[in-house]
């Protein structure tokens, strides 16, 4: 399911002496089946265009297509349950959410609510606890009982639990612990590639864009100023500084390396695996001349 | 000799005192911190990080063990006393905003402990100049995003004056710029005064900016050391959940490439200077 923003603009509080501009003409395209992250300094409208991808939020001006549903300014739109079926978001800390007295239950609400048997949420349930590497004596648990990294892996079954096609995540690992970190950016991968999901990352973390995204829009001051996919992206350093960005931490010690040998490795090294294989190949034939 | 501005000795603490088969959220942890000393408190998700960072105010009370904050157990009569030395930063500032606006926000805490109207307009915009959001004085704080709202809540801290400032993963939801502005901005403040700072923190980064580190492993104190010392111990650490410093990283994943790097470099420029003098300067 593709989603495109077209010309899309958005204001907080509109016609209201509040009234705060967001985004301005945004163009995005993700095309389905892509991993697209969204990076760009606090503030810059990340958020606010991650609430449009499934209609929480509807352009002021503009216009979203959501798979074949339209979302224009002002008109209501009769297909935004489905929409919100197909599009998940996983919120910041989306184990605020939490909220009924079983792990099982809380899963199971979503699709429920969706009109889904009560028999096949459980199924979907029970699968996802073990699709997301949760013991299975949690199922009956109060989800307040797990520990912080199991109940974000809970809230986040919830929402895959709704078989989503496209899968938002905001800052998803904020509050993880590196290993933590690790292991949910590596479990969104699996499912990406598993379900054939359409993956859209919203982040501060450029080593997070870089590793896992095949494409990546930059936000800065409410517009989209440069998509792409990461080694474009990441090619311009003082471009990225103009939009109070870094490089990844890869890429900013590739260049330091390449400033003190006086030459460049055959391409940007998106990870530091990249960019240890890329000088080790390089030495072997330094030593070899 | 610096004054001991914090110390633990022996405290146990356990948020389920009705059943003793649940283990303690804090066990046995003893330490010190100096005035005018950065000292990060490390450690997985669920080790104790936050439980210490709540026995420190006097948010909670220690099962067994004392709590001595400028050189006096913590009890309920120095309680309010020794909190408004203390500035606290959490991880997420909308649990902590108050105000209509920015600067109303940055003035709550001033205006409650009886500061004079002119000198609290004063120290309102100097802390707001400090995190850089001065330019948003009079903007309602949940229109702010979140890395500028975690800006305006170590501005409303540090307006206090505070002998002690307390992050409690306060840097997690920042970008990286708006990360280093704050680590930056702290830094300063160290200069300019003898702040104690506290930080409690997965970024490592973070960590290597203080003077000393304590490691948190379920609820027991795990090691102690400057930061140097502490990630020397390597694998260790990333078997408790922890990460390597960048340079580390990269220097064994060299090595599994068969690169021949000496040692596991702590910064980027040893490393560099590793593969510049073993690797390519021939």
């Amino acid at each position: 399911m593709d989603i495109s923003l077209q010309q899309v603009s958005y204001a907080y509080a509109k016609d209201t002496p509040f009234e705060k501009r967001a985004l301005y003409d945004v163009d995005l395209l993700i095309p389905s089946g892509s991993y697209q992250a969204i990076i760009g300094h606090t503030g810059s409208g990340k958020s606010t265009v991650l609430q449009h991808l499934n209609a929480l939020l509807k352009p002021t001006e503009g216009v979203i297509r959501i798979g074949s549903t339209e979302v224009v300014a002002d008109k209501k739109n009769k297909k935004l349950r489905e929409i919100r079926q197909k599009v998940g978001i996983v919120f910041q800390f989306p184990e605020h959410q939490l909220f009924d007295e079983t792990v099982l239950k809380d899963i199971m609400f979503g699709p429920m609510n969706f009109g889904v048997p009560e028999e096949e949420a459980r199924q979907r349930a029970i699968e996802l606890v073990k699709l997301l590497g949760l013991p299975d004596e949690v199922m009956e648990k109060s989800p307040f009982d797990l520990s912080g990294g199991q109940m974000r892996r809970v809230a986040i079954a919830g929402v895959l639990a709704m078989n989503p096609e496209v899968l938002v995540l905001d800052e998803p690992t904020a509050g993880l612990d590196p290993r933590g970190r690790k292991e949910i950016m590596e479990l969104f991968k699996r499912l990406h590639e598993e379900k054939g999901l359409t993956t859209v990352l919203v982040t501060h973390s450029m080593e997070d864009a870089a590793r896992y995204a095949d494409r990546i829009a930059l936000m800065h001051n409410g517009k989209c100023v440069l998509q792409g996919i990461p080694q474009d992206i990441f090619s311009d350093e003082d471009r990225l500084m103009d939009y109070r960005l870094e490089l990844p931490q890869s890429i900013k010690f590739q260049k330091k390396i390449e400033e003190m040998i006086g030459e460049k490795l055959p391409t940007l090294c998106l990870t530091e695996e990249v960019l240890a294989e890329e000088l080790a190949r390089l030495m072997k034939k330094e030593r070899e001349i | 000799m610096k004054r001991e501005i914090i110390s633990l000795q022996e405290v146990t603490f356990t948020y389920t005192e009705e059943d003793p088969s649940i283990r303690p959220a804090i066990q046995n942890v003893s330490y010190t911190i100096n005035e005018g000393e950065w000292v990060a408190i490390v450690g997985h998700n669920g080790s104790g990080k936050s439980t210490l960072a709540r026995l420190m105010n006097g948010l909670l009370f220690p099962q067994t063990g004392t709590v001595q904050i400028f050189g006096e157990p913590l009890n309920e009569h120095n309680l309010w006393d020794t909190r408004s030395k203390m500035g606290m930063v959490f991880q997420n500032p909308d649990n902590q905003f108050v105000g209509a606006t920015v600067q109303d926000d940055v003035a709550f805490a001033l205006e409650n402990n009886g500061i004079p109207f002119e000198e609290m307009v004063e120290r309102v915009q100097a802390s707001l100049v400090k995190v850089k959001m001065s330019d948003f004085m009079n903007s309602e704080p949940h229109h702010l995003s979140g890395g500028q709202k975690q800006r305006v809540a170590i501005a409303g801290a540090i307006a206090l004056q505070p002998r002690i400032l307390l992050l409690d993963e306060a840097t997690s939801m920042l970008d990286p710029q708006g990360r280093d502005e704050v680590l930056q901005t702290v830094r300063q403040l160290r200069v300019e005064t003898d702040l104690t700072v506290i930080s409690i923190t997965h970024d490592l980064e973070e960590a290597l900016l203080a003077d000393r580190v304590v490691v948190m492993n379920r609820g027991e104190k795990y090691a102690e050391g400057t930061p140097k010392e502490i990630f020397e111990r390597g694998q260790e650490l990333i078997d408790l959940g922890l990460d390597l410093p960048f340079a580390m990283n990269m220097s064994r994943l060299l090595r599994a490439q068969g690169v021949p790097i000496v040692a596991d470099h702590m910064s980027e420029e040893e490393l560099v200077n590793d593969l510049w003098t073993s690797h390519f300067n021939k």
